[in-house]
């Protein structure tokens, strides 16, 4: 759908700051989180899960935990078909291992018993033999050719040979001659990098109740991006149609992309099933760390010619991303967002995805980019400070814009990322003065956003007031985005307007929240249902008046005639129809569904300043700037949230967050405290400023914002860190003690 | 006739080429007769691919018209977070 040609439309509602709808609940406690519901009967589930990194399953005893008092069922993967389909199979083999334990964590039988309490001391009486197998997992290891095979046969057709079968898929993009841009350049810079994985660190584990009765319906509650896409799932793994399974999606305590598959609900279903009672497992946080998908480690490496004036000449990256024990497809995404920022007449990315005895990575904010373009804008940055050339007035010279050819295929149309830039060269962080041990960063960042399958039904209620129903879990301050969408539409007070998330019975099919597209798609949805209910109030206006229902127009939120010659009507407001909706042809309702396309990339540039401690090689972040197109702000407040929580998760991705594994290929830190997120006196106030250059293909113009922020960090404070203590450090996190090492090295 | 580029690793299913001109009105149509042209790019055709059309990407829109002289680009079916 179009952006609104329009374009000197002055929004009325929409940009607004009102309180959020969800907050009174949340603060008082009233919210209903995936832990909060119970049922009659319900009983306490729990996971049994493996002690190895890799290992067979030569055997599994349950007979003395189904003997225990209060236990109602036990199941293994005994008690799951196999799917035919891969994907599927894959989710259920994650869900439920079947032959072997591919990772430390992975779950490999379940209890449900009357209490929590029963459930662990039965999980305590299953007797598994495991024949233990060599583990790999690190990411360049599991590339070589006699590293230990985690799953056979799933390398896809496009890997070279020379590979060790953990290699699973292989990508490459890039256009031009990239000999002829290296003998260009003045200076090339090579350097490999490593990222550690990091989780998306959600507040709230992970937590469903699951019932499938006799006659095989069924019902879930969970928290997750998308109830629809958890009924395909579980539909599938459990052999049941998705209109017997209705799922509720409760409210959220975070997901950043870690809650967009299932882990624990097809094994409630289960243990539902074969106890004919409800069923409730709640995570542990030690569980969401074993079990969960981080996002992917990574090994780089990167090469980059830069003429003395600052122009690049080439760029390559090779990508090697190790996304746990089952395929996954990220560094396809990297490799494509690696140089997006770039304007490049000769550029190649390739990238490999990788088989590990870890966890399966799930997705994370921009999935693949943060790293990638990690490495990138280090180069960039290095070759800047080699040739002495200002790093911002650098990425401006080569700052791909429209009509750049980009590095992943496509023509830019219109794109955000000069403009961005020019606010941060303007702002005045970036020329304020450091002080000795302090240093400056910059970094852009990019990310695709799409759209997607997604429906809205909007309500006129006989009392003036305006209800949505729609199927996408509110993650970011969707509903109140999507309310002020209506209300500006509708030509109504945003108080006016109750945005709710139905479960998968009430609407047709709506994809997961993930790749910043509800605002963008649902708000498309929104805005065409209220034009239908517009249309429908209209005709009922006309109706009334007795003249064509094209003589009547809808303005300020009431219906007029078009002009003098349609008669000579007082205007009728919404509330006014529709208290005599009854009388006019009943009640008045739009609703929209489509598969949005058209989301618009997203651009972003972050400043950091820091200081580094000489002494412990702490880093501390002093001032922080974030600068993104977000096309429209919907809601600014909401929009200023997710850049300044997307900055936040990538500092702590550069400075402290890690999977640590032992020699022993078991997980090291499953918890926080020892896994080091940032809090909130770990950081300086993230400023922000929002641009709008409308997206295209959204009637207001809208782009999605919630990827994007997380991308630059750790560039941006890779670059300060580097910058401070005059050594470079090509490797995530920078903890204090790397940070510590590289200036002792140094000297 | 629209030139359809394909990414770097798809060439060497498709006799080397990185663009492919093709008679096709819409998307299902592009995917359709790369399919039978080249069957060795049908497992990734299966596995899923999005397409930008004029710098805009379209992830499942089958019957999204393309007009003549467009840029049309086959890409990696897309994720998000």
């Amino acid at each position: 759908m179009a952006f609104d040609q329009n374009s000197k439309r002055i929004f009325k509602v929409v940009g607004s700051r009102p309180p959020r709808p969800d907050g009174v609940e949340k603060v008082t406690g009233r919210a209903l989180y995936g832990a909060d519901m119970t049922a009659p009967g319900m009983l306490s589930g729990a996971i049994l899960r493996s002690p190895h990194a890799h290992a067979r399953i030569v055997s599994i005893d349950t007979s003395a935990a189904e003997a225990l008092q209060g236990v109602k069922a036990v199941v293994t993967s005994a008690d799951f078909g196999v799917p035919d389909d891969e994907f599927l199979r894959d989710v259920q083999d994650n869900c439920m291992a079947r032959g072997k334990v591919l990772y430390h964590g992975h779950a490999l039988g379940a209890v449900a018993a009357t209490s929590a309490a029963v459930a662990k001391q039965a999980l305590a009486l299953i007797v598994v033999d495991y024949e233990i197998l060599p583990h790999v997992t690190d990411v360049d290891a599991a590339m070589r050719p006699d590293a230990p095979v985690v799953q056979e046969g799933r390398s896809l057709e496009n890997v070279g040979p020379g590979l060790s079968q953990n290699v699973t898929s292989y990508c490459e993009f890039g256009h031009g001659d990239l000999d002829a841009g290296f003998d260009q350049a003045d200076l090339i810079i090579s350097r490999s990098f490593k990222t550690a994985a990091t989780h998306q660190g959600y507040i709230e584990p992970h937590a469903c109740l699951a019932s499938l009765s006799a006659d095989g319906r069924g019902d879930l509650w969970c928290c997750t991006q998308g109830q629809f896409f958890v009924r395909t799932l579980c539909a599938g793994i459990l052999g049941i149609e998705a209109s017997q399974l209705r799922v509720t999606a409760s409210e959220i305590g975070g997901g950043f992309g870690g809650k967009t598959t299932v882990f624990i609900e097809p094994v409630a279903l289960t243990l539902a099933r074969k106890s004919g009672r409800p069923v409730k497992i709640v995570m542990s946080r030690e569980e969401v760390f074993k079990a969960t998908g981080p996002t992917v480690s990574s090994s780089m490496d990167i090469k980059i010619g830069m003429t003395r004036e600052g122009r690049i000449t080439a760029a390559q990256a090779q990508l090697r991303y190790q996304g746990g024990a089952f395929p996954c497809g990220t560094v396809e995404m990297g490799a494509q967002a690696a140089f997006a920022a770039y304007d490049l007449a000769a550029v190649q990315t390739q990238g490999w995805n990788v088989l590990t005895n870890r966890p399966k990575e799930a997705a994370y904010r921009a999935p693949g980019a943060p790293m990638a373009i990690y490495a990138v804008e280090s180069v960039v940055d290095e070759l800047c400070q080699q040739l002495a050339l200002d790093p911002l007035a650098v990425r401006l010279m080569n700052a791909a814009q429209k009509g750049t050819l980009s590095s992943y295929g496509p023509t830019f149309d219109d794109i955000g990322l000069r403009a961005t830039l020019e606010a941060a060269q303007a702002h005045p962080h970036y020329s304020a003065p450091l002080r000795p041990n302090q240093g400056r960063g910059l970094s852009c960042g990019f990310w695709f956003n799409f759209g997607g399958n997604t429906c809205v039904s909007l309500n006129i209620n006989t009392d003036g007031t305006v209800g949505i129903t729609e199927g996408n879990p509110d993650i970011g301050g969707s509903r109140a985005s999507i309310s002020l969408m209506a209300a500006e539409e509708l030509g109504i007070p945003y108080d006016k307007v109750r945005t709710i998330v139905a479960d998968t019975s009430s609407l047709g099919y709506n994809d997961v929240t993930d790749g910043s597209r509800v605002t963008f798609s649902v708000g498309l949805a929104t805005i065409e249902a209220a034009r239908s209910a517009i249309k429908v109030m209209c005709g009922r206006a006309a109706r009334i008046w007795g003249i064509e229902e094209d003589a009547v127009i809808w303005e300020d939120g009431c219906a007029k005639p078009a002009g003098p010659n349609a008669g000579a009507f007082p205007p009728m407001s919404l509330a006014e129809i529709a208290a005599v909706s009854a009388n006019t042809g009943g009640p008045i309702a739009g609703h929209f569904e489509v598969n949005a396309d058209g989301a618009g990339v997203s651009f972003g540039v972050h400043l950091a300043d820091v200081e580094v401690d000489p002494e412990t090689g702490a880093t501390k972040v002093l001032r922080y700037t974030v600068f993104q197109d977000a096309g429209k702000a919907v809601h600014p407040d909401y929009v200023e949230g997710q850049m300044q929580g997307g900055a936040v998760q990538g500092i702590g991705w550069a400075l402290n967050e890690e999977y640590i594994y032992g020699a022993d290929g078991r997980l090291q830190n499953a918890g926080f405290l020892d896994y080091r997120t940032p809090v909130a006196s770990d950081l300086p106030n993230i400023d922000t400023v929002i641009l709008e250059i409308p997206n295209p293909g959204h009637p207001y113009g809208v782009r999605g914002v919630g990827e994007t922020p997380i991308v630059p960090p750790l560039a941006a404070l890779s670059n300060a860190v580097s910058r401070a203590i005059g050594v470079r450090l090509n490797e995530l996190p920078m903890s204090p003690p790397k940070v510590l090492g590289a200036i002792m090295q140094r000297g | 006739m629209v030139r359809v580029k394909i990414w770097g690793s798809l060439r060497p299913l498709a006799d080397g080429q990185s663009e492919i001109e093709l008679e096709a009105r819409t998307f299902k149509e592009v995917l359709d007769q790369l399919g039978a042209r080249y069957p060795a790019l049908r497992p990734q055709i299966k596995r899923g691919v999005s397409m930008a059309l004029n710098g805009r990407i379209y992830r499942e829109a089958w019957f999204t018209k393309i007009p003549p002289e467009s840029e049309v680009v086959l890409m990696p079916y897309m994720a998000g977070g």
